[in-house]
């Protein structure tokens, strides 16, 4: 009995969560996709709460809490954690938090950081959903997610965009037709 | 003031958090722009964000809230802003489990799945069938079938997902996509095949041939996606196991072959897995798993800490069954003591202190008290197990290792942690006599500190139990009595429970406890009260019979059975006097064996489990074998023809095997044991596909004196199903005749049939007959297991009331004592005493003290001096209520 319970189920189910926080330990965005565990959004704050007073320290990338498995990475103001059951392959997991971290780290051009993330929250919402559905790993290839959910500077209408996005797409337009 | 040091803080950071301080009701408002036109994309982008966050940080919406924002949200289709549609998605999946009549959607949604915008169609499906039902899906499943297939891979990832999601609410719809799934596991895209395999398999589960043609299929024609290798691999061990436990494993199966070559993998997941599955595989042979080893220790020196995580976490896995094939990895492992990862530190050091020798213990106990503080209670458990094993394998170390554990017994933690530590304690007092006095003196610290109640009265009750027979049983009255003073009303309960113990075995403290119960008896509480009470009138009568009936042995009976048995008595008035005799005795002692080996195993697993899992699953244990006579009972109450047989279940045996398991009828017997009547429960198992067997019953010859009462037979036993036939006999007269061998005959009525309806093809059957091995009654099966803790002063009592019976006997086909005490045990079915099962290494000579009630309340208690010289020599003395129980004790063994 106990070993079967290591042997992994044959499932695709594999993500028990998605939680990006900010540096007090406080959620941006979390998604949690097994009803089974966390089922209350106290709970899983709570959860978020311990994760994180774990992890804010030492950057250790791999954490096993309250039987999951949890890795993370963190940039100036973010942690971002993917968690797995605690049978799960460490590494999937991490290929998934990799995907996630490198997508962001393209939809913000690079500006990794709380303040960045909240101007583009739609998007980040978007990419996540992008990588994990329910649970199921959608796709773990950073460029094809931010290719899937379309960046926006390209159809801002002119009205709408400020002086000085004007002048950087002027610039951009110039620059390319300079290089034809 | 607060507002205006958050407006600082916000300074601070640069304008702070846009979303921090929005409230529901009036981004609920804010959501009426939808409906403006013309549409503004970049606000409702904007608003519904804002919505999506709210619900993100866990805000609830009502139903009609959530059902107004849907429909105003629905009105965003108009718009044809990507990332508005987009969210518009987004916010249907959200809301489609809270919101009212999703289904309006169903049209907008198909006429974005079916366009040609490649950016809608994937998230348009997925969006969809999170809002469709069974019905609504037959209209889009042509649909479904061709996004399946689509060229685009993120489309057919999303169909391949969605119809995953779907086969909760129409499994057999989804059934019908297999073709579909089955072209795209070509894919070329990684993900698709990935989501494809699964499809696949999630349809064909249940259908081993399929899975396996599949596995076979797949194995072949590598697959690109490391994704999908992994979940091969998955299925692959599935299969492996399933034939394992069919008993039909082949030594080089071509499943485990392909495991093993994704060793070689390009991918480390896959690698990682392969590793992984042949760990954990139960028919994984030591030599097999060297190539997993080897990788496992490559993996070690990684420079990137989740893999060394995988790594070391999988190695303290295989140090626990095969610690050898880990030596090997010593070297690698000593590198990770110090890693900055403290989890990882943490699994190399309990892995070398599995796999290491005594001389590294010290150096090894050094390192891991300098971190132990900044692990999670989780992987300090892990430390704790590693400890209680350690104990058991070095008993010469165990002052270094209790000091360790007392010191993690001061440090903060959970309960589960405290109780974990306090197991490995207990175990090894029990385990290690030497350890005893240091082990209790620990406990009695923690517990002047211990802000768990369950803990703290477990701590008393062991103190009670093994405190009277220390060399100071004094030492511990002080500790005992604080309790009284300082704790709340459980506490001192278990408190004055365990003083009374010390009062009833140590004569020259009873004064003094005689004193102390006295003032407990002016407690707040009633049951400390009722209790200091209790004890204090026994122990006042100084009559050593009493006090070992009441205080030392407790109670014998299980407590279900007797709240059964008062409540039974309550409902029918009656002038007779309620018998406690009356009510089945617990066999404790096992299920207390079960439910700590359980806790080993669940706590001693590396992959810590989920902790209320564990707790459950011991409390199962607990449980269930408590009321084994309890479910067995209610079992046969439920069959008219036994309903009118005594009400006391004696004992009932574990289930025997009459067949081998792999032919076409599996019997198992069960003896159940009543005071005047055995019944032998027959569970018959019909393999065969196309026979429905009828009035299956058993044939049973009889040794003499032995009378068949009745015979209950089942009147129906179609294929894959289990039923039951009784038979019910009266015990023989004469004691010795009582064990005896049984011949059984297994006959019934055939019946062929249809194997697809099970319906039989005509009314016509023919009677067949099938040989079945052997019952034998033992007298393990007229016994109850009574756990004495006091053995040395019921003996001695029994001196006087009970018939005493003594012989010798050679043993001659007995190596050791071990092996003699465990076949005397088995062959008698009494408990041992004062765990004199234990043969201490190096001894020749043991004496075993066993105890036990014979059917109808005779009390057995059996003492046997073991010698050791060419085959065991036994002396056995037998002292029971019954002379005539006496004698069959010392006439079966022989």
């Amino acid at each position: 009995m106990v070993t079967e319970g290591l042997l992994l189920e044959p499932t695709l189910y594999t993500v028990k969560g998605i939680a990006i926080l900010d540096n007090d330990g406080n959620r941006l965005l979390a998604k949690y996709y097994d009803k089974t565990i966390f089922p209350t959004a106290k709970e899983q704050k709570a959860f978020e709460k311990n994760l994180f007073s774990k992890t804010h320290r030492a950057n250790a990338e791999v954490i096993m809490l309250d039987g999951l498995t949890c890795v993370y990475r963190s940039n100036v103001d973010l942690f971002f954690y993917v968690m797995g059951s605690s049978h799960e392959n460490e590494l999937i997991l991490m290929s998934v938090l990799n995907c996630l971290y490198d997508a962001v780290s393209q939809i913000l051009r690079k500006n990794v950081e709380k303040r960045v993330v909240l101007d583009n929250l739609d998007i980040v919402m978007l990419a996540m959903d992008e990588i994990c559905d329910g649970g199921i790993i959608m796709e773990a290839d950073s460029s094809a997610v931010v290719q899937r959910v379309a960046l926006r500077t390209d159809d801002i209408p002119l009205g709408e965009q400020t002086v000085a996005q004007v002048l950087q797409s002027a610039k951009e337009q110039l620059k390319w037709s300079l290089l034809k | 003031m607060n507002a205006f040091k958050r407006d600082k803080k916000e300074e601070e950071e640069g304008g702070g958090n846009p979303f921090q301080n929005i409230e529901k009701t009036t981004v609920l408002q804010e959501a009426r722009t939808f409906n403006d036109t013309p549409l503004n994309p970049r606000k409702c982008a904007h608003i519904l964000t804002k919505i999506l966050y709210l619900l993100n940080q866990g805000e609830q919406l009502g139903t009609m809230e959530a059902t107004e924002a849907f429909f105003a949200m629905t009105k965003l289709f108009q718009s044809r802003d990507v990332v508005l549609r987009r969210m518009v998605y987004l916010g249907i999946k959200e809301l489609s489990s809270i919101a009212e009549d999703v289904i309006i959607v169903t049209s907008s949604l198909t006429k974005d799945m079916t366009g040609k915008e490649d950016l809608y169609r994937a998230a348009a499906i997925r969006a969809l069938c999170s809002i469709t039902d069974v019905s609504m899906l037959q209209a889009i499943e042509r649909y479904m079938k061709q996004a399946i297939v689509d060229r685009n891979p993120a489309v057919s990832s999303a169909a391949l997902v969605s119809s995953l999601h779907l086969t909760k609410i129409a499994g057999d719809m989804v059934k019908r996509w297999v073709n579909e799934a089955q072209e795209a596991v070509n894919s070329d895209s990684v993900m698709v095949q990935y989501h494809a395999l699964g499809v696949l398999y999630h349809i064909r589960k249940s259908d081993r041939l399929a899975v396996t043609k599949l596995v076979a299929k797949l194995t072949r024609n590598s697959l690109k996606s490391p994704y999908a290798v992994c979940m091969l691999i998955r299925i692959a061990c599935k299969l492996l196991e399933e034939e394992d436990s069919n008993g039909n494993s082949s030594p080089d199966s071509p499943l485990f072959e392909f495991i093993e070559s994704c060793l070689r993998h390009k991918s480390e997941m896959v690698i990682y897995e392969a590793a992984h599955a042949i760990v954990n595989l139960r028919r994984t042979t030591s030599r097999e798993l060297a190539p997993a080893v080897s990788v496992l220790q490559l993996f070690c020196s990684s420079p990137k800490p989740t893999l060394r995580f995988a790594a070391v976490r999988t190695l303290n896995k295989v140090a626990m069954s095969h610690p050898a094939a880990v030596t090997a990895c010593n070297l690698d492992l000593e590198n990770l003591i110090t890693d900055s990862n403290r989890s990882i530190a943490t699994l190399a050091i309990t892995t070398l202190l599995k796999t290491g020798a005594e001389s590294s213990v010290d150096r090894l106990m050094k390192q891991i008290a300098s971190f132990v503080s900044e692990i999670s209670d989780e992987f300090k458990i892990v430390v704790v197990q590693a400890i209680r094993a350690l104990c058991l394998k070095f008993p010469r170390k165990h002052s270094v290792l209790m000091n360790f554990l007392s010191a993690m017994l001061r440090d903060e933690g959970g309960l589960e942690y405290k109780a974990s530590i306090a197991d490995t304690i207990i175990t090894i007092i029990e385990e290690n006599p030497e350890a005893k006095e240091t082990g209790l003196a620990h406990l009695c610290e923690f517990i002047e500190d211990c802000e768990h109640t369950s803990l703290a009265v477990r701590i008393l009750h062991l103190l009670g139990r093994e405190g009277p027979r220390t060399r100071q049983p004094f030492r511990y009255i002080r500790f005992i009595y604080n309790r009284v003073i300082l704790e709340n009303a459980p506490v001192r309960a278990a408190a004055v429970a365990a003083m009374a113990q010390f009062g009833a075995t140590c004569p020259d403290l009873l004064p003094n406890v005689q004193v102390l119960l006295a003032r407990c008896q002016m407690d707040t509480d009633d049951e400390v009260r009722d209790r200091a009470t209790y004890y204090h009138s026994i122990l006042e009568k100084q009559n050593k019979a009493l006090s070992n009936h009441y205080i030392v042995e407790g109670l014998q009976v299980s407590v279900p059975s007797l709240e059964r048995a008062l409540h039974q008595y309550t409902l029918n008035p009656t002038e007779t006097a309620f018998d406690i005799k009356s009510v089945p005795l617990a066999a404790v002692t096992p299920a207390d064996e079960n439910a700590n080996k359980m806790a080993a195993n669940a706590g001693g697993m590396l992959i810590t489990p989920a902790l209320p899992g564990s707790k459950a699953a011991v409390a199962a244990a607990t449980a269930n074998t408590v009321t084994r006579e309890e479910t067995y009972l209610e079992k046969l109450r439920a069959v008219p023809e036994l309903a009118n047989l005594s009400i006391s279940l004696f004992h009932s045996s574990d289930p025997v095997e009459l067949t081998e398991s792999e032919t076409e009828y599996v019997v198992r017997c069960v003896k159940h044991c009543f005071p005047e009547h055995l019944v032998l429960q027959f569970d018959c198992t019909n393999t065969l596909n196309d026979q429905l067997l009828e009035n299956v019953h058993v044939q049973l010859e009889a040794p003499d004196g032995y009378h068949i009462v009745r015979s209950v037979p089942c009147a129906r036993l179609p294929f894959n199903e289990t039923g039951s036939t009784y038979i019910v006999l009266q015990y023989p007269d004469e004691l010795p005749a009582s064990v005896g061998t049984f011949s059984a005959t297994l006959k019934f009525l055939v019946k062929d049939c249809d194997p697809a309806t099970g319906q039989p093809d005509s009314d016509e059957g023919y009677d067949d007959e099938y040989m079945l091995e052997d019952v034998e009654v033992t007298l393990a099966d007229q016994v109850q297991k009574v756990s004495k803790t006091n053995f040395g002063s019921a003996w001695e009592e029994a001196a006087s009331t009970h018939s005493e019976l003594e012989d010798t006997y050679s043993l001659s086909t007995m190596g050791t004592l071990e092996e003699a005490v465990r076949n005397i045990i088995n062959f008698l079915g009494l408990q041992p005493a004062e765990r004199s099962d234990k043969v201490p290494e190096g001894k020749s000579s043991h004496t075993l003290y066993l105890a036990g009630v014979f059917r109808g309340g005779h009390e057995v208690l059996v003492r046997a001096k073991l010698a050791l010289a060419e085959g065991v020599t036994m002396q056995l003395t037998v002292r029971s209520t019954d002379p005539d129980v006496a004698e069959l004790v010392t006439s079966t063994i022989g």
